[in-house]
């Protein structure tokens, strides 16, 4: 049990006095930035970098772990309350966080969430632990055939579900495809689809802008609607028997989809390119599919916010796998991380778990150490966040368009971001009066520039041909899986026709 | 396009540099808010790894009273990088790092209207040689029996990179064009994930850079066996040059700061005084040794001449390869 041992070890190195403080700050810090919309992980471990050179190395990389997993359970915090995304990671927590908290139960949500964050946190540590270096190895057996293959299963996740209108998804599928191949195309380099010859679709359509747009600004405006001019108000209350009785609640109606999103997230996550973002949105797709009644999900169903959330989490623990053992990001955070760990002179990639183990070692100890403090911290903050909400619609209102215009404005400080967004907070309002689902629009956006470049690199790969996608011992079932998906809605309508005859 | 939104980290630190006293300089000019510091390229690659660490010196010795904040723009092989600066509406707080992309871009989309030799010298921090990279597994340790191995695959070799008429194209079609090697090549979104694709066998080889490729070369995974470099590099001392092979021909990636055009000129004196500091730290010297980069000080008007240089050379090797 030569891992058991370096694990304690590393525990003991996290709960030293200056490494406890770390990750209480560290936590903390993180759960704010994570908590205000436009500002997530990336941007406080970005901004609080040049802290860490007071500190030693050890130390630095543990506060920075500390804000990514403190940002991973705030960004829940304004989808759930505000119906804002804190962060990209946390866009598919709004599609359920936001209809409980309109329903009164915005308690539950956020329970909900702190728990499933809590038990993906732990679930992707103890996977870290025993199987680093064997999962390094599975990140590099995905080649572009493998990780399209994937792509593709991720989509057919959002169509194959009964429930919803199929060709309004198609529809809002092959939108948001359309929307995420504005701008330079990864493959020649040329530019694509810059709409009215305007610079600002140079630099392609932010995805975060896009889920501002759609559901601060688009949300705020169908409440306005639905309200039809009278003060709604939610009277949330918040008790300790309550919140124990949430929590029951949340173990109950959520524990599927948090193991869903622990262990999906975490196997993203650990793939380079993707991160938490694609995690958590494949997540929901597949917590969805497999529940017994999908067609609750969107209208509050605990399982839709603890699969995100179980998986933004897991996935934040997975990233970290591909950069400290092949020195390659996983994520955005991670890229930053990174560049810490240069400059403390330490060297990503595969001799790292050797050469430095008291570091590795510590720092996995800090993920485990750093996860317990951000679940206590989350619950304990939980009653402020709900009083916030006592406040009428009518002062609520403004508060999510501001916030919506200076989340959106600090992602990129360009006012044609900021007109984007409001184009599109109006574009979402008519597509859900019209009946369109949205968060299929959004999976593509993220997803399509994945799929894209991998799509075509396989074909370069096969000299275009698509068994490529088929004959591969990885690639192939995920394929057929992806494929049986997206048409069983169709053996569905042609078994239900048959059956009158 | 997440981390557009480290664009933010500005924003922010401002508000919180704001409470904390600044530097106190005696005179000259100071940026007086953070410093638009755009990245040719992703995330990851090499560009980016030497652009965040320089970050990291400038933080580490509090050089700058306002911080650098690293954007990354690698769209269009940098274009979108080019078209942000050249836009600037603040020339005096927009800097860039720059790779050979500076060069080949603007000539490769002409209807981008850049004109290189508008922006603002500030420093050249080095020069980043290539080498060819295979997989310990394939079993090849030449240079000889790479090229036989090709030319036995008639067509089906792989090799990965970071795109059609980017620096390490440039390096394989010569190398394909003087040895008469036809090679399959795939392009990846940065230097980073292309060392990734080959660490998991998807490709064959790559001609990247030593910092891109060291982690998995320490580890056994990858053998060196072809520098593209003036002489043998003392990291790999065992690895021959194209030169000694026959053919004259090297190629390095210029790892250089510029400055938005239109910069005044007390910034740029601002800028190539910090910049100067970083090169001469401890810190970058080491990098430059432990990454295998060589360095290639110049002052504002050799680099400008460099420039032009580079101009006229990368329109040779483009339109050998047929662009």
């Amino acid at each position: 049990m030569e891992i058991l041992a370096l694990l304690a070890d590393g525990m003991l190195l996290a709960l030293q006095p200056l490494n406890l403080t770390m990750i209480v700050i560290g936590v903390s810090v993180g759960l704010l930035i994570g908590a205000m919309p436009g500002l997530g992980s990336v941007n406080g471990v970005a901004i609080l970098l040049p802290v860490t050179f007071l500190v030693p190395p050890g130390s630095a990389i543990i506060f920075l772990a500390a804000i990514y997993y403190g940002a991973m359970y705030g960004g829940a915090i304004s989808s759930v309350t505000l119906g804002i995304p804190g962060a990209s990671t946390a866009v598919a927590t709004t599609f359920d966080g936001r209809p409980l908290a309109r329903q009164g139960r915005a308690s539950l949500a956020l329970v909900t969430a702190a728990l499933a964050s809590f038990v993906g946190g732990t679930i992707a540590n103890m996977l870290f632990t025993l199987f680093a270096p064997a999962l390094a190895s599975v990140a590099l057996s995905f080649g572009p055939p493998e990780v399209f293959a994937l792509m593709l299963l991720a989509f057919a996740t959002f169509v194959g579900l009964g429930g919803d209108d199929i060709p309004k998804t198609i529809f809002s599928i092959c939108f948001g495809l359309v929307l995420g191949s504005v701008g330079f195309d990864q493959i020649s380099g040329a530019p694509r689809l810059i709409l009215f010859e305007m610079n600002g679709f140079l630099q392609g359509i932010g995805f975060l802008v896009l889920a501002i747009g759609v559901y601060g600004i688009g949300e705020m405006l169908w409440t306005i609607e639905q309200s039809r001019g009278e003060v709604s108000k939610t009277t949330p209350k918040m008790t300790l028997k309550g919140m124990a009785s949430d929590a029951k609640e949340a173990t109950k109606k959520g524990w599927k989809g948090t193991f869903v999103g622990s262990f999906l997230g975490f196997f993203v996550g650990v793939l380079p390119a993707a991160g938490a973002t694609p995690g958590s949105l494949m997540s929901y797709g597949v917590a969805k599919m497999i529940s017994r009644k999908p067609e609750t999900f969107g209208q509050g169903n605990p399982d839709g916010v603890a699969a995100p959330e179980a998986a933004n989490n897991s996935a934040s623990t997975g990233s970290m796998l591909p950069m400290l053992t092949l020195g390659i990001p996983g994520s955005p955070t991670t890229a930053i991380l990174l560049g810490g760990m240069v400059i403390w002179g330490l060297v990503p990639g595969p001799r790292l778990f050797v050469d430095e183990t008291e570091f590795v070692w510590g720092l996995i100890g800090s993920f485990y150490v750093s996860n317990a403090a951000a679940v206590l911290i989350n619950l304990a903050f939980i009653p402020l966040f709900i009083w916030m909400l006592r406040m009428p619609f009518t002062v609520l209102a403004p508060m999510i368009f501001v916030l919506s215009i200076v989340g959106g404005y600090a992602a990129t400080r360009d006012m044609f971001d900021i007109w984007l967004m409001v184009i599109f907070g109006l574009g979402a309002f008519f597509l859900r009066k019209f009946d369109y689902p949205l968060a299929p629009a959004v999976l593509a956006i993220v997803l399509g520039p994945i799929a894209e470049p991998t799509l075509r690199q396989s074909l370069l790969l096969s000299s275009g041909d698509p068994s490529i996608f088929f004959t591969r011992p990885i690639a192939g079932p995920i394929t057929v899986i992806a494929l049986i998906l997206i048409f069983m809605p169709a053996f569905k309508m042609l078994r239900r026709k048959r059956q009158p005859a | 396009m997440k981390l557009t939104k480290r664009h933010l980290l500005g924003t922010i630190a401002a508000s919180l540099l704001v409470a904390t006293p600044g530097i106190a300089f005696a005179d000259g000019w100071q940026p007086r808010k953070p410093i638009d510091f755009t990245i040719m390229a992703g995330p990851g690659g090499g560009a980016d790894q030497i652009a965040r660490f320089i970050q990291s010196v400038a933080e580490k010795k509090d050089l700058t009273n306002r911080p650098l904040v690293p954007n990354n723009k690698g769209g269009g092989s940098g274009a979108e990088a080019l078209i942000h600066v050249s836009g600037t509406n603040d020339p005096d707080h927009t800097i860039l790092v720059t790779l050979n992309s500076f060069f080949t871009t603007p000539l490769r989309q002409a209807n981008l209207g850049i004109d290189i030799q508008t922006f603002t010298p500030i420093a050249m921090m080095g020069v980043d040689p290539f080498v060819l990279w295979v997989h310990k597994d394939s079993g090849m340790t030449t240079f000889e029996e790479y090229v036989e191995q090709v030319r036995s695959m008639n067509g089906e070799f792989v090799m990965g990179g970071t795109g059609q008429g980017q620096e390490d194209s440039i390096v394989i079609a010569y190398m394909s064009d003087a040895y008469d090697l036809d090679i399959k090549y795939i392009p990846y979104s940065g230097g980073g994930a292309v060392a990734k694709d080959l660490a998991g066998k998807q490709i064959m080889a790559t001609v990247n850079n030593p910092a891109e490729a060291k982690g998995f070369y320490e580890a056994g995974d990858f053998v060196p066996l072809l520098a593209f470099s003036d002489e043998r590099m003392p990291a790999y001392p065992d690895v021959p040059t194209i030169k000694e092979k026959g053919h004259d021909f090297s190629y390095y990636n210029q790892r250089a700061v510029v400055g938005a055009p239109g910069m005044s000129d007390e910034a740029a004196a601002y800028y190539q005084d910090v910049f100067t500091q970083i090169f001469e730290s401890e810190d970058w010297q080491g990098y430059l040794t432990s990454e295998s980069l060589s360095p290639l000080w110049m002052d504002a008007a050799q680099q400008q001449e460099y420039w032009g240089l580079q101009v006229e050379n990368h329109k040779k090797l483009l339109a050998a390869l047929g662009e």
